[in-house]
C-alpha cells in the first residue's frame, strides 16, 4: 500500500495497518505526537484500533517541550 | 488596506491563548499591538524572576499570577483590548468551555504532554477552530529552521519541531520571540481572511 505521510509518498508491504503498527514499522519512537488521518485527529488511545488504508493522507507532528 | 482599516477588521475577533509563558505572553503582546479585539488567556502559573529572561513580564511583577500580570501589560499597549483571563490549569474537561467562541486558538503550553492533550482536545471538541501550535523553540541560532507548517486548514505548527527544552538547551529569548512572532503572524493571516 501507498500512503501520503507528511505529504510524501511512502510504501508499506501490508495492505492495511493500524497506527501502532505504522509507528513500529517506521520506528517512530518519539513520545509525544499528533497524528491525523485524512484530516481527522486520532487520539493516542485509538492508535491500536485505527486502521490506515491505501491512499490515506497521514499527517504526523512531534511535540517538543518548551513554551 | 491601511493600518486603521486592518485594526478595525481585527478588532472584531477573539483569539484564545493557552499558556502565558514565553510563547503565549509574547504572542499576546503582538496580537494586542495588531489590534485584535479580544484575547482569552489561560495559565495557572505565577511570574518568577527567571521568567523575565524571555517572557513579557517586568521587574516588580514577580509573584503575580501570569494571567493578571499579562492583562496589566496588554492594557498598557492598548486600553481598548478586551482581555479575558482564566487562572487555572487546562485539562480535557475545561478546554472547550474556555476557548469555545474563539476564532483562532494558539497553543503555547510548556510540556509536550500538555501540548498533546490540548491539541487533541481542541481538534476533537472545537473541530472547526484553527489552532496554531508551537513545537521546537529551544537554544539559539539556526534561524531559518524555525518555520510554520500547515498540517491542514485547522492545524498549523510553528517552530523547528526538533529542539526540545532541556537543562543544557534552555529556551533563549530570541528563538522564543521568533516562534511567538510566527504564531502571531499566522493568527493575523487567518483573521485577515475571515469575514
Amino acid at each position: 500500500m501507498k500512503i501520503l505521510l507528511n505529504n510524501r509518498e511512502e510504501e508499506f508491504e501490508a495492505d492495511s495497518m493500524t497506527v501502532s503498527s505504522m509507528l513500529e514499522i517506521r520506528k517512530f519512537t518519539f513520545r509525544m505526537r499528533i497524528i491525523k488521518i485524512n484530516g481527522e485527529l486520532i487520539p493516542r488511545e485509538k492508535y491500536g484500533s485505527t486502521v490506515i488504508h491505501d491512499g490515506d493522507k497521514v499527517q504526523m507532528l512531534y511535540l517538543m517541550s518548551g513554551g | 488596506m491601511n493600518l486603521s482599516e486592518i485594526g478595525s477588521h481585527l478588532k472584531k475577533f477573539r483569539v484564545g491563548i493557552a499558556g502565558a509563558g514565553g510563547l503565549g505572553s509574547n504572542c499576546a503582546a503582538l496580537l494586542a499591538r495588531s489590534g485584535v479585539g479580544t484575547l482569552v488567556i489561560a495559565d495557572y502559573d505565577i511570574v518568577e524572576k527567571s521568567n523575565l529572561s524571555r517572557q513579557f513580564y517586568f521587574t516588580g511583577q514577580e509573584g503575580m499570577k501570569k494571567t493578571e500580570a499579562l492583562k496589566e501589560n496588554l492594557g498598557r499597549i492598548s486600553p481598548e483590548i478586551n482581555v479575558i483571563i482564566h487562572s487555572l490549569k487546562l485539562d480535557r474537561t475545561n478546554i472547550s468551555q474556555i476557548f469555545g467562541g474563539c476564532d483562532v486558538i494558539v497553543e503555547a503550553l510548556d510540556s509536550s504532554e500538555m501540548k498533546e492533550m490540548f491539541i487533541e482536545t481542541v481538534q476533537i471538541t472545537l473541530k472547526e477552530v484553527p489552532l496554531v501550535a508551537g513545537s521546537g523553540i529551544a537554544g539559539w541560532g539556526n534561524n531559518d529552521i524555525l518555520k510554520t507548517r500547515k498540517i491542514d486548514e485547522t492545524l498549523y505548527v510553528c517552530g523547528d519541531e526538533t529542539s526540545e527544552v532541556t537543562d543544557d538547551l534552555p529556551p533563549l529569548a530570541p528563538r522564543v520571540a521568533i516562534v511567538a512572532g510566527k504564531q502571531a503572524n499566522t493568527v493575523v493571516d487567518l483573521l485577515m481572511k475571515m469575514k
